[in-house]
């Protein structure tokens, strides 16, 4: 699905990375970002991160899907 | 967030004011119209606005010949059919991958990578993966390709139905729609090509494109840009969904494509032959080419059902405009492929919006 | 060397035979300990103190068998006991038939065993009845349930669409999707790692306490397959009434939300195994909030919406959050995911 929900690399080996949105793993592919590097938040579209989004962007996302004011980070913290 | 948006439905009633007139803006995405359908966006705006949408997902905008090369190969014991789910119950000339599931090795796909690694694991098979898709999902092809080109996977193979928006919104404004006053353009599409790609829209037709995210707000606030322009006589091109589009785009990608693909002419349902609108593999990789694999020639199907989904894609009817709208053409047994992709304009509508809202 | 120990089920164990003997005298009956079954007659007999019975049936085919949360057999006495429980009747008696493929690992058929007895002891209900059958390897995906219920009218209790009426109020017992989204991220095409869990547990003893505190609880259901879309739908279609709803109030657990987004579902339709809804009159609405409020099994209960007179078309109309309406539609029946 066309993603609006960043997700944050938990596991990156090569271009094959696992992507945690709100709790859930998935597998994607960084091939079309280079320079990505763990714990960078991507977007994700039919299994390929598409672009790094910004920390304090991705927050209002989240905050927005969780509903809550303060998005702490701990809830999609690195857990690698 | 509440109050973002009546900020902007404040601008969109005086823009509207100040026009006077019905104001027609088309989005070109699927995953937008879905998102102006599931957060019922349309019963927000000025009734003055008409929001269209356009030929932006990849379901709808599939010709009927391709889906029977589809099925066709489907038909093949020595193949494995891979797909997105979204073509899973797009109606052929005669059934779809749904109903030929039983008799057939169809298999719902996330990525493009599942697809080479079925090929991997069945080597004795031949895997078809029915690509499909805009800007966005063409470099996972790529990607693919490239990996089966170094791995000498022989036994998988594309069917490429990818295809480009702007050449669509082209074709859309000088051939089949010149009452479309402005564009509110993908996002995701954008984040891969840019948001200067819309840059000649603007400067050959003076239509103000606005890109915009998924979110809600996000859409709201890009129609309300698109009013601003239009009751000020201008035609800009601006991007609100700055958290991921920039304005020369995602070049590994754009690279990826251009190394795999070249632009050629191609059938659209509902808005015929395209010049340079959909990607095709090049010479280098053609053996990785389902046509020539199979040696199939496209042929495009005249859609016979009395389907009108083309002239919705245009913008030119409303889906209920549709005399099979709700009756021979409904979720559950679709006519028209708009109706059978669940952000197809028909089923949105019918979903959505039955009931008359204004 | 044990002489008869097998370690997989074979055909022989569905054939009426020593070994199905073995196996329903082994692994069966000291599960499920209780008169009726005991002497394995025919047919259990029961003397209840009702004589109008809820009756319901149901089979189970859920793949992977053991998930996050729960597994096929605590799905099958659960969803048995809510099927009675949503109909006002309190759980009495479950049959249990088990339809297993050749080559099941006996392990793996204790662990649903054992499975079962623990909800059925739970929830005070006893297996009274069941058959066990084996087919050949390939056609069954190694374990297929059929469950059974019976149970006996509340007291002064009678549910049905009927009793509805404009201005009732919609009580939902909890967050959506919980189940069907723990379920679909282990499906073969979609696989992916999640925190989620099925909300799976049996509502007896929360829709118990509702009819007993309560009096204006006019209907209940629990949304399962199509999720809390079907059952909107149904409720509209049954009762030519409108169904009003908004989106803000229903609760949603946002992995499920995030999960339902990344694969583009809409989480209305997607199914689950421990909720309900309930339509209540409109003076008692808040009494049955609290009272669901004060249960386990009801923390996260919400009042989503209303019943109204209808002006064109029976619908569900939902609210969105951000002030604009929508028709939420009786889905079709299988979400897959998309990439637009």
């Amino acid at each position: 699905m066309c993603l609006a929900i960043p997700a944050r690399i938990v596991e990156l080996e090569g271009d094959r990375a696992v992507v945690d949105t709100m709790g859930n793993q998935f597998k994607a592919k960084t091939t079309l970002l280079p320079h990505t590097k763990l714990g960078d938040i991507v977007l994700v579209h039919a299994g390929f991160a598409i672009q790094v989004i910004e920390e304090e962007e991705a927050k209002k996302t989240w905050q927005l899907i969780a509903e809550i004011d303060e998005f702490s980070d701990t809830q999609n913290r690195v857990s690698g | 967030m509440l109050e973002r948006i009546y900020k902007a439905q404040q601008l969109m009633d005086a823009a509207c004011k100040t026009l006077g007139r019905q104001i027609n803006i088309m989005e070109v995405c699927g995953t937008h119209t879905v998102a102006i359908f599931r957060n019922g966006i349309r019963t927000t705006l000025p009734k003055a606005i008409k929001l269209l949408s356009g030929p932006g997902c990849p379901v709808c905008v599939t010709d009927q010949g391709y889906i029977d090369i589809v099925l066709d190969l489907a038909q093949r014991d020595d193949c494995i059919i891979a797909t997105y789910g979204d073509m899973i119950r797009v109606p052929g000339s005669n059934g779809s991958l749904e109903t030929k599931r039983s008799a057939a090795d169809v298999r719902v796909m996330l990525s493009s990578t599942d697809a080479l690694q079925l090929a991997k694991d069945n080597p004795d098979k031949t895997v078809v993966f029915v690509a499909v898709g805009f800007e966005t999902t063409a470099p996972a092809t790529a990607v693919v390709i490239k990996e089966a080109a170094e791995e000498k996977r022989e036994n998988f193979c594309i069917l490429s139905g990818h295809k480009l928006v702007v050449p669509a919104m082209r074709a859309l404004l000088a051939e089949k729609n010149d009452k479309i006053d402005a564009f509110l353009c993908p996002g995701h599409v954008s984040v891969i090509i840019g948001y200067g790609a819309f840059n000649e829209i603007v400067n050959d037709f003076s239509r103000p494109c606005v890109v915009a995210g998924f979110e809600p707000m996000q859409i709201i606030e890009g129609l309300a840009e698109i009013c601003r322009q239009l009751s000020q006589g201008k035609a800009e091109l601006k991007s609100i969904y700055t958290a991921a589009v920039t304005e020369e785009g995602n070049t590994t990608a754009q690279q990826l494509i251009a190394e795999c693909f070249e632009p050629a002419d191609g059938c659209w349902r509902g808005l015929g032959r395209i010049k340079k609108s959909t990607l095709k593999l090049k010479d280098k990789f053609s053996r990785f080419d389902a046509l020539k694999r199979f040696n199939i020639t496209e042929t495009p199907v005249e859609d016979t059902t009395g389907c009108r989904c083309g002239e919705v894609l245009c913008g030119l009817i409303d889906p209920p405009q549709c005399a099979l709208f709700g009756s021979a053409c409904v979720p559950e047994t679709p006519v028209g492929p708009c109706m059978v992709s669940s952000e197809g304009a028909c089923a949105a509508w019918f979903k959505y919006g039955r009931k008359k809202q204004r | 060397m044990k002489q008869n120990k097998h370690d997989r089920i074979l055909l022989a164990h569905g054939g009426g035979g020593k070994l199905s003997d073995e196996l329903i005298r082994k692994y069966i009956l000291p599960r499920f300990k209780n008169p009726a079954l005991e002497k394995l007659p025919d047919a259990a007999t029961l003397n209840l103190d009702s004589n109008t019975l809820a009756f319901t049936t149901d089979s189970y085919v859920v793949k992977p068998l053991f998930f996050n949360g729960g597994d096929i057999g605590k799905l099958a006495v659960c969803g048995t006991i809510n099927d009675l429980a949503v109909a006002g009747a309190k759980p009495v008696a479950l049959s249990l038939s088990l339809i297993i493929e050749e080559g099941l690992e006996f392990s793996v058929l204790e662990r649903i065993l054992d499975s079962i007895a623990r909800a059925a002891d739970d929830n005070d209900v006893a297996i009274v009845t069941g058959d066990t059958k084996t087919v050949e390897a390939g056609a069954a995906e190694k374990i297929f349930i059929n469950t059974a219920g019976i149970g006996t009218r509340i007291e002064g209790v009678t549910l049905g669409f009927d009793k509805i009426a404009p201005g009732d109020k919609i009580i939902l017992s909890g967050t959506i999707g919980d189940h069907g989204m723990t379920v679909i991220s282990q499906r073969k095409d979609i696989r992916f790692q999640t925190q989620l869990k099925s909300d799976c547990a049996a509502l007896a003893s929360l829709t118990g306490e509702l009819l007993d505190k309560t009096a204006g609880v006019k209907f209940m259901r629990d949304p399962t397959r199509g999720g809390l879309a079907a059952t909107l739908n149904e409720i509209s279609k049954q009762t030519r009434l409108t169904v009003q709803i908004s989106e803000a109030d229903i609760p949603v657990n946002p992995t499920v939300r995030a999960a339902a987004d990344m694969l583009g579902f809409d989480v209305l339709n997607i199914a689950n195994e421990g909720k309900f809804v309930a339509v209540v009159s409109p003076d008692c609405a808040d009494d049955c909030l609290n009272i669901c409020r004060n249960h386990p099994l009801g923390k996260q209960a919400a009042l989503i919406g209303q019943i109204t007179e209808t002006t064109d078309l029976p619908l569900v109309e939902m609210a969105t959050k951000i002030g604009g309406k929508r028709i939420v539609q009786m889905p079709y029946g299988r979400e897959l995911p998309r990439i637009c």
